[in-house]
């Protein structure tokens, strides 16, 4: 277990059963039950895999928010990315994760069985590498990701623009997390009592882009990292703000966030990208969410470069996907789920991802949810 | 074992600068004509020579058979071709006599039939060749009938094999995914997701260094010792390939109609693939085995099973995973490491690499 | 969303603030080894300290000290005053 040499202990069961004590703990006596939200897709996998729900005590409600980056991808996106990979001359190299949304008209997995060129990669720089291999083919990187990957990216298109590499750009859909959790509570911040925070988002933005959310909405935020120990550390913090009655930014994850983040990866950001306006799916434009690549990298820019654009395109009828990345409704509420909308056959984006709520719903569901 | 071979993963060059290998396979390969028959001669007969394929009959007479017939056919489609701890070659021979395997069958012979792509190389078509031959001598079987196709460059992905495969069971041994019985014991014959990883990390755009092996194995000899001492005690055999343990898992419990349930902590993954799988954001539960076996047997023969394994290579680090409850029907469940319970799903599409 | 795993840096190539070449490392974690860009770490790793890779690239680097302490805090909160936890008075 060399990986986990210096934190050998973490997954201890031992460990995990008295954190679970203290929180049972820590809400005796508290009046009401407590519903937080996270908004990561690896805090949602985690509590999944690992069982977790099964064991938090019944007080506890955790929703899981538009933490995915694959899920508030926009079915406009998606369909202009189709458009990019049916290009003649084009091929599209993408993470796994975006390989099977859906837009309105399909996704890559059907781009790729009607002829179109789909790499799956795990780098941004794997796609320089594909363009550098193969220099008779415009090599377009699908960017899709919050604040954790852009860094990478930006750093990519620095390193292609450096090597004068020309058959390569960037589709940015992009989006970054604070402005939409500001746009998630702005209406009603009524329905959470907690935000457990990102832990690798915060790594780059630090636990301090949480403080205006905190004083804004007067609830608390505690950045948490990934092993159950973790996320029941970030969720004792919750309640113990609760029970005083503040409402501050605490930090569980300190082995890897800082108050202030990650300076250098947010300069790369910022000498690459612009803040623009982008939509998410189910949540609908947000502004200032998104970031398209600047001007002086405009031979990077897919969008510009092959000229393709994003449509406004309608929700699936009767998905609420958007409801449920909102926290208002749970994915069994959803007249689709389990019905037409399956792993296999997936209407909504949050069926597709492995991360999404509804696929992990489905996929873990039954014997650890509680609603 | 059919892994998708049509998604890239940034290893294809693409180039458009052609190379003549004047050592390749031709169109006239699959004529049916005298190229072909040197093909077959050179390639196939020299290495797989056997009384059946000598003659070059148009099918092969198999004579008298003891017991019940088992028949099984698979295709392969691997990509990469040759990969860490074997290739398209030995798969497509362990793959077929494993499945003859999991219904207790004692293989007795394959065939094989080749889609080579016109273009394809003669060395590695050798090497194939050579591959199929060895895994048939390991394993006591023949190739008793054959067939060589080429289609145009452009139309197939190097090569594709197809090997059906002949067995006997005895009258009174049945087992079957469909027989698992509450209170039965569930044994992995060893650990998961090897050949998953092993084909995953070879593909380059996923390179990483690792002590990654296929774990590409016959089980016949294996599973012939369990039969003999177990059997009427052993109820269901089953070869977890595409879709992992998991899958597997969940077939038994439809197909028997039971419940089963299993233990995170008793589950065997290398610490390599374990690695490579948190990297890529894959469980190991859902990646292919080529060489392993869920053994599902009446509970007081667990341990004699287990011993019986252990004293095989290829049984090694079997372990009981679980075990098969009333239900509900159908229902896998996990005891995780810290305690919790989730539910085992089947697999839904191809295991795809995640970063977020 | 970020799946991110730590692994431990084995060897570094490029020196700290040159930005004519790439700055790259070789990690392992678990028998696994790979080149992990350091373009956006936010601390110089020596060799030995663990960075978190996500990507292909390493965001953030730790020490194993910082690793234990994160450990010690863990089981602080959980009332497990361990008898590892030598700072505690039996």
């Amino acid at each position: 277990m060399e990986i986990k040499d210096a934190l050998s202990g973490i997954d201890d069961d031992s460990l995990v059963k008295d954190l679970l004590k203290r929180l049972k703990d820590e809400l005796q006596g508290y009046p009401s039950s407590l519903r937080f939200m996270e908004v990561c897709g690896t805090h949602t996998m985690s509590v999944f895999r690992h069982g977790l729900r099964s064991l938090l005590p019944d007080k506890i409600d955790l929703l899981a928010g538009p933490g995915c980056p694959v899920c508030v991808t926009s079915a406009g996106q998606v369909d202009a990315i189709l458009d990019l990979a049916c290009l003649n001359g084009v091929r599209v190299a993408t993470f796994g994760d975006l390989y099977r949304v859906p837009g309105s008209q399909g996704s890559l997995a059907l781009a790729s069985a009607s002829g179109g060129k789909v790499d799956i990669v795990y780098s941004p720089v794997d796609a320089l590498q594909l363009a550098k291999n193969n220099p008779s083919e415009f090599v377009v990187f699908l960017g899709v990701g919050f604040e954790t990957t852009i860094p990478g990216v930006a750093a990519t298109v620095r390193e292609a623009a450096g090597s004068k590499i020309d058959n390569f750009a960037v589709f940015s859909a992009h989006k970054t997390m604070p402005p939409a959790l500001d746009a998630l509570f702005t209406d009603d911040a009524s329905r959470i009592d907690g935000l457990l925070c990102p832990g690798h988002v915060s790594a780059i933005i630090g636990a301090c882009a949480y403080k205006p959310l905190a004083d804004k909405y007067e609830f608390p935020c505690v950045v948490a990292g990934f092993e159950p120990a973790d996320i029941l550390q970030g969720l004792i913090m919750l309640v113990r703000q609760k029970k005083r009655g503040i409402a501050s930014v605490e930090n569980a994850y300190s082995r890897v966030v800082s108050w202030q983040g990650n300076k250098s990866a947010l300069e790369m950001i910022d000498s690459v990208f612009q803040v623009c306006d982008t939509a998410w799916r189910g949540l609908g434009v947000i502004p200032a969410s998104g970031l398209a690549v600047r001007p002086e990298f405009a031979s990077y820019n897919a969008q510009k470069r092959l000229n393709v654009e994003e449509k406004m395109v309608s929700e699936p009828p009767g998905c609420l996907c958007g409801s449920i990345l909102k926290g208002e409704s749970v994915p069994a509420a959803c007249p689709l789920f389990g019905r037409t909308c399956t792993p296999v056959n997936p209407v909504g984006p949050c069926m597709v991802s492995s991360e999404g709520s509804c696929a992990a719903y489905h996929r873990y569901g039954g014997v650890d949810r509680k609603s | 074992m059919k892994t998708n071979g049509n998604l890239n993963y940034g290893h294809q060059t693409g180039s458009n600068e052609k190379v003549v290998d004047k050592d390749s396979i031709l169109l006239d390969h699959g004529s049916g004509g005298l190229a072909s028959q040197k093909l077959v001669s050179d390639i196939f007969l020299s290495q797989l020579d056997n009384p059946f394929l000598a003659g070059l009959e148009d099918s092969a007479v198999l004579g008298k058979i003891e017991g019940r017939v088992v028949f099984t056919t698979d295709s392969y489609v691997v990509d990469p071709l040759f990969f860490p701890g074997g290739d398209i070659g030995s798969l497509s021979v362990h793959g077929t006599i494993n499945d003859l395997a999991m219904r207790g069958a004692r293989p007795i012979c394959l065939s094989l039939g080749c889609i080579i792509e016109e273009g394809f190389s003669m060395a590695d078509l050798k090497r194939i060749a050579a591959s199929i031959a060895g895994a048939c001598r390991e394993s006591g079987v023949v190739i008793a009938t054959g067939d060589t196709k080429v289609v145009p460059r452009g139309k197939g992905d190097g090569i594709y094999l197809n090997t059906s495969g002949v067995g006997s069971v005895p009258e009174d041994l049945t087992v079957s995914t469909s027989l698992a019985r509450p209170g039965d014991k569930i044994i992995l014959s060893g650990t998961m997701a090897d050949h998953g990883i092993a084909i995953l990390t070879s593909r380059t755009g996923l390179t990483m260094e690792g002590d990654f092996r296929s774990d590409s194995q016959p089980l016949h000899f294996m599973v012939g010792e369990l039969c003999e001492s177990l059997a009427g005690n052993l109820h269901s055999l089953r070869d977890p390939t595409r879709g992992g343990v998991a899958t597997s898992l969940c077939e038994i419990a439809s197909s028997s109609r039971v419940g089963i349930i299993i233990e995170e902590s008793a589950l065997p993954v290398r610490s390599q693939t374990r690695g490579a799988c948190e990297i890529l954001g894959l469980e190991p539960l859902y990646l292919a085995n080529e060489g392993k076996c869920l053994v599902i047997i009446r509970e007081e023969k667990a341990e004699l099973a287990l011993e019986i394994m252990r004293n095989r290579l290829e049984g090694r680090d079997a372990v009981i995973i679980g075990s098969v409850t009333e239900g509900p029907e159908g229902r896998v469940e996990m005891i995780t490491g810290i305690g919790g319970r989730r539910l085992i799903a089947p697999l839904a599409g191809e295991p795809l690499p995640r970063i977020c | 969303m970020c799946l991110a795993v730590p692994m431990r840096v084995i060897e570094i190539e490029g020196v700290e603030g040159d930005f004519s070449t790439l700055a790259k490392a070789l990690v392992e974690g678990e028998g696994v080894r790979r080149e992990v860009r350091l373009d956006i770490i936010d601390r110089w790793p020596e060799i030995g300290d663990y960075v978190i890779v996500h990507a292909g690239f390493a965001l953030h680097a730790l020490t194993a000290g910082e690793a234990e302490e994160s450990l010690r805090l863990l089981r602080q909160i959980a009332g497990n005053t361990d008898q590892r936890d030598t700072e505690d008075p039996v």
